[in-house]
């Protein structure tokens, strides 16, 4: 059975009580400053950043890192886009539609700028496939980075993360949850529930 | 959502909500350099077009492209249906060759709903006889949302030949589904039988005087005026076009009327219009008319209705 390269699930949604934290809310903030710093390393500064969020959660997670860079760097605030992936999914035959989010580009544009998608977690790499194949129709940035705040393992696709908030093992059938507060409504988390095995 | 189109009725709120977010984000793909998207690779759609038709057929095929999939128009000229072929054995054919989807055209009430039974594709009218047209409804519906916001409580005066129209049968039911409401006007000639139950039964208002309409009660947020179909005329239906435009048509005096009461008035047409007919030039080219918005809404709604019956599981592939 092809396991659907599912994005995460809808805004606000419950947590399960059966889980167990592994990044708090503070932990969060550390990781999001962690990449920021590593990005600004990695890039030797700031220009040219363009960091596009794959929604929902990706979104506010670029907003944040934006904000932090801008702080850290003294500068004016990294351009942040969001990047809807729905049309470009390989998996679209096997799970009921739904009306995709906005794509937003920055007025900069991503031609010829050091894009960096960011997600919260990354795990078989379909998303990051399909958001690499909605980057190209848009443009041809001079390079494309992947930040993610969690990585999960079990990729089905040659992609790795270049900044990675945190490692977490975990096995097909559990659960990793991120919540935030701006898309959620509820303290920062991360969580791993069994699921329903 | 269903498998097929046939009807604005099929739709409920959230399924016309579905498509009108969605067409959203096709809109902003419309105006990107590659206006390609690999959603539909694959899949093989056929634009049946029994009656004639510029910018539905048109839009259904750009539509089509857009998100890779095969289009093919065919047309009753240039097809068997011209050797005296069937309509079934016709379809049934078509159907043979394993297509996703068939958007037909044709001057015959409820032909859609009639090939849906005999098809396994997904059927989308495009327009059938003077039943319905329920893309353009949920592109005039794009169209307005678009400008107006939310459409619940805004009122809508829909004009012209309503006998004849399928545009104002579509427009009629999705808007009342978006909560709008709903006036309509025509001569009594062209007043289809019936009208005071149906309203009643569909909740909108009619009338015979657009000057009374336009000029009491509540302003209208929108007027959408019809064409008038020469096609389906016969005759008799009123003694000249003067005196349709007289008593009926868009006129300067009856715009600047509209925008005095509303300054925010907007206008729509379905196209194509009888320029000095149904419209006048001053209200067709007058920053309040929406009608290129129309067309270029509906690429983005065709799209959307697209996606949403062919895109994920259980469609008709």
């Amino acid at each position: 059975m092809a396991r659907p390269a599912r994005s995460g699930p809808p805004a606000g949604s419950p947590i399960d009580p059966l889980g167990r934290t592994v990044l708090s809310s503070n932990e969060i903030a550390r990781c999001l400053r962690r990449i920021a710093h590593e990005l600004l390393e990695h890039n030797k500064g700031a220009s040219d950043l363009v960091l596009l969020g794959i929604p929902t959660r990706g979104v506010e997670l670029a907003h944040r890192l934006s904000a932090i860079l801008a702080e850290v760097e003294g500068c004016e605030p990294i351009p942040v886009g969001a990047l809807d992936i729905t049309m470009h999914r390989d998996d679209l035959r096997h799970q009921p539609t739904r009306a995709p989010m906005r794509t937003v580009i920055p007025d900069c544009g991503v031609d010829d700028m050091i894009v960096v998608l960011v997600d919260d977690v990354l795990y078989s790499g379909r998303t990051i496939r399909a958001a690499l194949d909605a980057v190209a129709d848009l443009g041809r940035p001079r390079a494309v980075r992947l930040a993610v705040l969690v990585d999960r393992g079990h990729r089905e696709l040659p992609i790795r993360a270049d900044h990675v908030g945190k490692n977490l093992p975990t096995s097909h059938s559990e659960m990793v949850q991120v919540r935030l507060r701006g898309a959620d409504g509820i303290e920062d988390v991360v969580r791993i529930a069994p699921g329903d095995v | 959502m269903a498998r097929h189109l046939i009807s604005s009725a099929d739709l409920s709120r959230s399924d016309v909500e579905a498509i009108l977010d969605t067409a959203a984000s096709m809109h902003d793909v419309q105006r990107r350099e590659v206006k390609k998207l690999p959603t539909l690779r694959g899949r093989t759609i056929i634009n049946f077009f029994f009656e004639d038709s510029t910018r539905t057929r048109s839009s259904f095929e750009i539509a089509g492209k857009w998100m890779s999939a095969d289009t093919i128009n065919l047309s009753a000229k240039g097809s068997s249906t011209s050797k005296g072929e069937s309509l079934r054995d016709t379809v049934q054919t078509i159907n043979a060759m394993a297509v996703d989807a068939l958007v037909i055209r044709h001057n015959q009430s409820g032909a859609c709903h009639q090939i849906a039974g005999w098809v396994d594709a997904s059927v989308i009218n495009a327009g059938d006889g003077t039943h319905e047209h329920p893309t353009q409804a949920l592109l005039d519906a794009y169209t307005l949302q678009a400008r107006l916001g939310a459409l619940d409580g805004r009122h809508v005066v829909i004009v012209g030949d309503l006998t004849h129209s399928r545009v104002f049968r579509s427009n009629a039911i999705t808007l009342r589904t978006l909560g709008a409401r709903v006036t309509v006007v025509a001569p009594p000639t062209l007043m289809p039988a019936g009208i005071a139950s149906w309203a009643q039964r569909d909740g909108f208002s009619w009338s015979w005087d657009l000057d009374e309409v336009l000029a009491t009660g509540d302003a209208p947020d929108a007027v959408m005026m019809l064409r008038v179909q020469r096609e389906r005329m016969s005759g008799g239906y009123f003694p000249t076009a003067r005196e349709y435009t007289v008593g009926y048509g868009l006129t300067r005096t009856r715009l600047e009327g509209l925008l005095h009461r509303n300054p925010d008035a907007l206008i729509l047409h379905p196209g194509p219009m009888n320029r000095g007919l149904e419209i006048s030039p001053d209200a067709a080219d007058a920053p309040a008319s929406l009608i290129l918005d129309q067309v270029s809404g509906g690429l983005a709604v065709r799209m959307a209705v697209l996606y949403h019956l062919l895109a994920g599981e259980g469609s008709a592939a």
